[in-house]
C-alpha cells in the first residue's frame, strides 16, 4: 500500500536534483533557454495529462487554453496597463471559465468527435487571435513586457530558470496530490469504465469538466508566463500545430504517469532544436521520429521502459507461485 | 416492506421491445432473482432500474421515491449499486483502487483538500485501502489486493467488482449474472458469498441461468419472456407454473435441482 | 443581389466539392480500420504538386495527372503497411499522432523533394468564365464538380455492386464475418488507403487550378475534410458529401455575407454547433452504448 506513496517522494526528489544539477552542464543562456520552455511545457503537459492520460478525454485544443492566456496577458498589460500578475490572474479566470462553459456540451463526445471538437475549439481561438489585429497586432504577434511585481522584474534567463523550476515541481506536486486522491481515482474510472464509474456514483461529468478546466487553467498560466518570458506571443505559437505538439509530448512521455509528461516535454522541446542541423530535413526526420516511437512504444517512453524494467521480477514471481 | 416498485415498465430500441408493459415489487432485505432465456430483457431491465437507459414508459419507485430520469450516480447516492454481465473493469487501475472507486460517495471528493493534501486526506486514503482490502477478503479475493486488475482471471474479476459494488454500502445491490463463465466449484462460492451478502441486510436482486444456483438460494424468483412477465413467486411456485415449464420444456433446467 | 448569391453558391459548392472527396477518404479509412487519417490532406497536396512537378518536367498533363495520382496511391499503400498496420491496436490518441507523424513526414518530404513555393495548375480547359445571371463560373469548377460527382459514382457503384467493395463494408461493421466470407482484413485495410489516397490526389489535381497548391495546402483541407466528415457522420458516405458541400456552401456565404477574415473558423463554428445537439453528427446513427 505504500505502493501508492512511492512516487511522491522518491519522484519529486529525483526532479529537484536533476533541476538542481543540470545548470552546472548548461555551457551557455541557450541551454537555460531550452530547459527554460521545456519548463513551460511540462506544465502544459502535467495538465493536459490529467486530461488525456488519467481521465482519457482527448483533447487536441490545448494550444488556444495557452493562447488565451498568453495573450491575455499581453493585451492586458500593454494595452490597459495592468500589472502582470493581475492579468494573469484574469486570464487564468477567463479560460477557467471558457473551459467550464464547453465542458458539459464538449465532454458528452467521445473518441474521435471529442477529437474534433476540441481541434476546432482551439482552432477558433487562434483564428480571433490572428484578425483581431488592434488588440492583438495579427499574425505578426506582440510584444509582451518582462513580469515585474512590486517593483522587482524577473529578468534574464539565470533567473527565470530557477522560478520555472520551482513552478514545475509545484506542478508536480499538485498533480500528484490529485492522482492520489479520491478525485484522481475518479478521473482514472472515468477512463477505465464510465458507466462503472457512474454505477460507483461517480459524477462522471462532473469529473470530466473538473479536469477540463483544470488542465485549461494550467496551460493559461503556463502561457501567460511563457509570453512574458519571450516577451513575444504570435498565433502561431499558440495553434493547431503547438495543440498537435503538446499531445504528442503527453503520449510520448507516457499517459497517465506525471513524470512521463514532464520527459515527454523536455525531449519534444529539445529534440527540434537538435534537429535544425538537418536544415530542410528537419520536419521529415521529425515526423519519421513521431511515427516510429508511436509503432513501437504505444504506451509512450516511460510506461515503456518501466515495463522492460519491471517485467523481469514479476514474470519470476509468476514461475514461482505457479 | 417494498424497496422497489416497477409499474408498467417499457423500453423499446427501434422495433423490439426490451421490456415491455414490466410490474414488479422488490421487498426489502430478500433475495430475488430474476430468470429468463438470453435476450429476455433482463440486463435491459438492470439498465433501466439503474439509471443507464431511460424508459421508453412506465415508472421505478425507489423507497416511495420517483427515480425516472435520475442517473446513474445520483441512484448510487440514494443506495443502488449493481454488477454487469459484460464485466466492467477500471482495467487502468489496481485491484484495490477498482473497490476503492466502491467508497467514492464515502469518501472526500472535494477538490481543494485533495489537491493540497488538506484534511487528512493521506491518513483517509489509507483508511479507504484497508477498507477496500477487507472488502477484498470478504469476496474471496485476499491473494490479490496487490494486484493490478488486468493481472486477475475471469472469475477473481467477477468477484472484484461485487466487492467494488459491496463498497458503495448500498441498500439494493444489482447482480447481473454473477456466475456466468464460472466452474462449479467457483458457482458454488459465489452462492455461499450471495448469501453472506444478504445476511448483511442488503436486498439482493440476481440475473442468474444457473438454476441450481437460483432455485435454491432465492426468496422470491421473476420470470421474464420476451420483456413481458411469464410468472412470479417462490421457487416452489415458479417451477410449478404450467406457462413456465412450457417455455423452458425440453430445456430440463428448471426441474431438477441438479441441472445447470 | 442574386448574382452575389449565386457567385457565392458556385465558389462555396466548389471548394465543398474537394471537401467532399477528401472527407470521403476520410469515411472511407475509418469504415475499414476505426482509423483517423490525418495525413488525408497531404495526398490532396501531393496530387497537386506531383503534378505540377511532373508538367513542368515536361510530361502532357493527362499523363502527369495519371502518374501524379498513382505515386500518391502509392504513398498511401506505403503509410498503410508501414505505420497503421504495425500499430493496429493501438488507442485512438496513438493513432492519431502516428498520422499525423506521416503528414509532417510528407509535407516535409514535398518540401525537400518538390518546394515551398506556391504553383497554380493551368486550368483543363480555359479560364474564360461562363456568365449565368450574372454570376461568373470558371469552367474549372464545371471540372471539378463533375469530377465529384463521377468519382462519388464510381464509389457508390464500387461499394454497392462489387464484390470488392461489399466486402470492405462488411470488414468495417463485422470483420470476424468478412474474414469467414474468405476476406483477408489487412488488404481491404490497404485497398481502404490507396482508394483514400486516389480520391484525395484526384482532389487535389481538380482544384489545384483554382486555388493554388503548395506543400502546406494540406492542412486546412484536411482539417476541413475531417470537419466535413464528422458533420456528416463518421464513416457515412453520403454524410462525407453533405458535409463537404454544406461546409463549403456555408464558408462562401460566411465569407460573402458576414465576414471575410473569419472564413476558416467557419467550418468549426458549425462542427461545434451540430455537435453539441447531434453529438454523433448529421446522418451518424445515435445509438445506445451497450452494457
Ligand atoms: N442498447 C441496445 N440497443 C439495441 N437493442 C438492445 C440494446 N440492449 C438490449 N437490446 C435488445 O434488447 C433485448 C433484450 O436484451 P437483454 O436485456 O440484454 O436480454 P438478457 O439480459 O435477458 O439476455 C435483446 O433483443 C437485445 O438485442
Ligand atoms: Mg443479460
Amino acid at each position: 500500500m505504500h505502493r501508492l506513496n512511492s512516487p511522491r517522494t522518491g519522484g519529486l526528489m529525483a526532479l529537484v536534483a536533476v533541476i538542481a544539477v543540470l545548470p552546472l552542464f548548461f555551457p551557455n543562456n541557450f541551454y537555460f533557454d531550452v530547459a527554460i520552455l521545456a519548463g513551460f511545457n511540462a506544465i502544459v503537459c502535467i495538465g493536459l495529462n490529467l486530461l488525456i492520460g488519467y481521465a482519457g478525454q482527448i483533447s487536441l485544443g490545448h494550444a488556444g487554453f495557452l493562447g488565451l492566456g498568453a495573450y491575455s496577458s499581453a493585451v492586458l498589460t500593454t494595452h490597459l496597463g495592468w500589472p502582470p500578475f493581475l492579468a494573469m490572474a484574469v486570464g487564468a479566470v477567463a479560460t477557467g471559465l471558457l473551459a467550464f462553459l464547453v465542458a458539459r456540451p464538449i465532454l458528452k463526445l467521445k473518441g474521435h468527435y471529442l477529437a474534433m471538437a476540441t481541434l476546432g475549439l482551439g482552432i477558433i481561438i487562434s483564428i480571433v487571435m490572428n484578425q483581431e489585429e488592434e488588440l492583438t497586432g495579427g499574425p505578426d504577434g506582440m510584444t509582451v513586457p518582462p513580469l515585474t511585481a512590486f517593483g522587482y522584474e524577473i529578468y534574464g534567463e539565470q533567473i527565470w530558470y530557477w522560478v520555472v523550476g520551482v513552478l514545475l515541481v509545484f506542478c508536480v506536486w499538485l498533480a500528484l496530490n490529485i492522482i492520489e486522491s479520491p478525485v484522481g481515482r475518479s478521473l482514472k474510472a472515468v477512463h477505465g469504465s464510465e458507466v462503472a464509474a457512474e454505477v460507483s456514483g461517480v459524477d462522471t461529468g462532473h469529473y470530466k469538466a473538473l479536469v477540463f478546466v483544470i488542465s485549461a487553467v494550467f496551460a493559461s498560466l503556463a502561457g501567460s508566463l511563457g509570453a512574458h518570458y519571450t516577451g513575444f506571443v504570435t498565433p502561431a505559437d499558440v495553434g493547431f500545430f503547438k495543440s498537435i505538439e503538446l499531445v504528442t509530448m503527453v503520449v510520448l512521455g507516457g499517459m497517465a504517469s506525471t513524470y512521463g509528461a514532464v520527459i515527454g516535454a523536455a525531449i519534444l522541446t529539445v529534440l527540434p532544436q537538435l534537429l535544425t542541423q538537418f536544415e530542410e530535413y528537419e520536419h521529415m526526420i521529425f515526423g519519421l521520429i513521431l511515427m516510429l516511437v508511436m509503432i513501437f512504444m504505444p504506451k509512450g517512453l516511460v510506461p515503456s521502459l518501466i515495463g522492460k524494467i519491471l517485467n523481469r521480477p514479476a514474470a519470476q514471481q509468476e514461475d514461482a507461485a505457479s | 416492506m417494498s424497496l422497489l416498485k416497477v409499474e408498467n415498465l417499457s423500453k423499446v430500441f427501434g422495433g423490439v421491445h426490451a421490456v415491455e408493459d414490466l410490474s414488479f415489487t422488490i421487498n426489502q432485505g430478500k433475495i430475488h432473482s430474476i430468470i429468463g432465456p438470453n435476450g429476455a430483457g433482463k440486463t435491459t431491465l438492470f439498465n433501466l432500474i439503474t439509471g443507464i437507459y431511460t424508459p421508453t414508459q412506465g415508472r421505478i419507485a425507489f423507497d416511495d421515491k420517483d427515480i425516472v430520469g435520475l442517473a446513474p450516480y445520483q441512484l448510487a447516492a440514494l443506495g443502488m449499486s449493481r454488477t454487469f454481465q459484460n464485466l466492467q473493469i477500471f482495467f487502468n487501475m489496481s485491484a484495490l483502487e477498482n473497490v476503492m472507486v466502491g467508497l467514492h460517495l464515502h469518501l472526500d471528493r472535494r477538490l481543494f483538500p485533495a489537491l493540497f493534501r488538506l484534511g487528512g486526506i493521506a491518513a483517509k486514503e489509507s483508511q479507504a485501502e484497508e477498507e477496500a482490502a477487507d472488502l477484498m477478503r470478504f469476496v474471496g479475493l485476499g491473494q490479490y489486493v496487490g494486484s493490478e486488475s488486468s493481472s486477475m482471471p475471469y472469475g477473481a474479476l467477477k468477484r472484484l467488482e461485487i466487492a467494488r459494488a459491496m463498497a458503495a454500502k448500498s441498500r439494493i445491490l444489482l447482480l447481473d449474472e454473477p456466475a456466468a463463465g464460472l466452474n462449479p466449484s467457483e458457482t458454488a462460492e459465489i452462492d455461499e458469498l450471495i448469501r453472506k451478502i444478504s445476511e448483511t441486510g442488503v436486498t439482493v436482486v440476481l440475473v442468474e441461468h444457473d438454476m441450481h444456483l437460483v432455485m435454491g438460494i432465492s426468496d422470491h424468483i421473476l420470470v421474464l419472456d420476451y420483456g413481458k412477465k411469464l410468472a412470479e413467486g417462490t421457487a416452489r411456485e415458479v417451477r410449478a407454473n404450467p406457462d413456465v415449464i412450457a417455455a423452458y420444456l425440453g430445456s430440463g433446467a428448471i426441474g431438477g435441482g441438479h441441472a445447470a | 443581389m442574386l448574382a452575389e448569391f449565386l457567385q457565392f453558391l458556385f465558389s462555396g459548392v466548389t471548394v465543398g466539392a474537394a471537401y467532399a472527396l477528401v472527407a470521403l477518404g476520410f469515411s472511407i479509412i475509418y469504415n475499414a480500420s476505426y482509423v483517423i487519417n490525418f495525413a488525408q490532406g497531404e495526398f490532396v497536396m501531393l496530387g497537386g504538386m506531383a503534378t505540377v512537378a511532373l508538367i513542368s518536367a515536361g510530361l502532357p498533363m493527362p499523363i502527369a495527372v495519371f502518374l501524379a495520382v498513382m505515386i500518391t496511391v502509392g504513398i498511401g499503400l506505403l503509410l498503410e503497411k508501414l505505420t497503421i498496420e504495425p500499430a493496429r491496436d493501438s488507442s485512438v490518441v496513438t493513432m492519431i499522432i502516428i498520422t499525423i507523424g506521416a503528414s509532417i513526414f510528407l509535407r516535409g518530404l514535398a518540401q525537400v523533394v518538390l518546394d515551398k513555393e506556391f504553383h497554380a495548375l493551368p486550368p483543363f480547359t480555359g479560364d474564360e468564365p461562363i456568365i449565368i445571371l450574372g454570376a461568373s463560373l470558371l469552367p474549372q469548377s464545371i471540372w471539378v464538380l463533375v469530377g465529384m460527382v463521377v468519382l462519388v459514382t464510381i464509389m457508390v457503384f464500387f461499394f454497392g455492386h462489387t464484390k470488392l467493395g461489399k466486402a470492405m463494408l462488411a470488414s468495417a461493421h463485422n470483420p470476424l464475418a468478412a474474414q469467414l466470407v474468405g476476406i483477408n482484413t489487412k488488404q481491404i485495410l490497404m485497398l481502404s488507403f490507396g482508394l483514400s489516397a486516389m480520391l484525395g490526389a484526384m482532389g487535389g489535381v481538380l482544384i489545384a487550378p483554382i486555388s493554388a497548391t503548395y506543400y502546406e495546402v494540406g492542412i486546412m483541407l484536411g482539417l476541413k475534410g475531417f470537419c466535413a466528415s464528422i458533420l456528416g457522420g463518421l464513416g457515412n458516405f453520403s454524410g462525407a458529401i453533405l458535409g463537404g458541400l454544406i461546409v463549403g456552401i456555408a464558408e462562401a456565404m460566411g465569407a460573402g455575407y458576414i465576414s471575410s477574415e473569419y472564413k476558416d473558423a467557419i467550418a468549426f463554428v458549425i462542427i461545434l454547433l451540430v455537435l453539441f445537439f447531434m453529438p454523433s453528427g448529421l446522418l451518424g446513427r445515435p445509438g445506445t452504448d451497450r452494457v
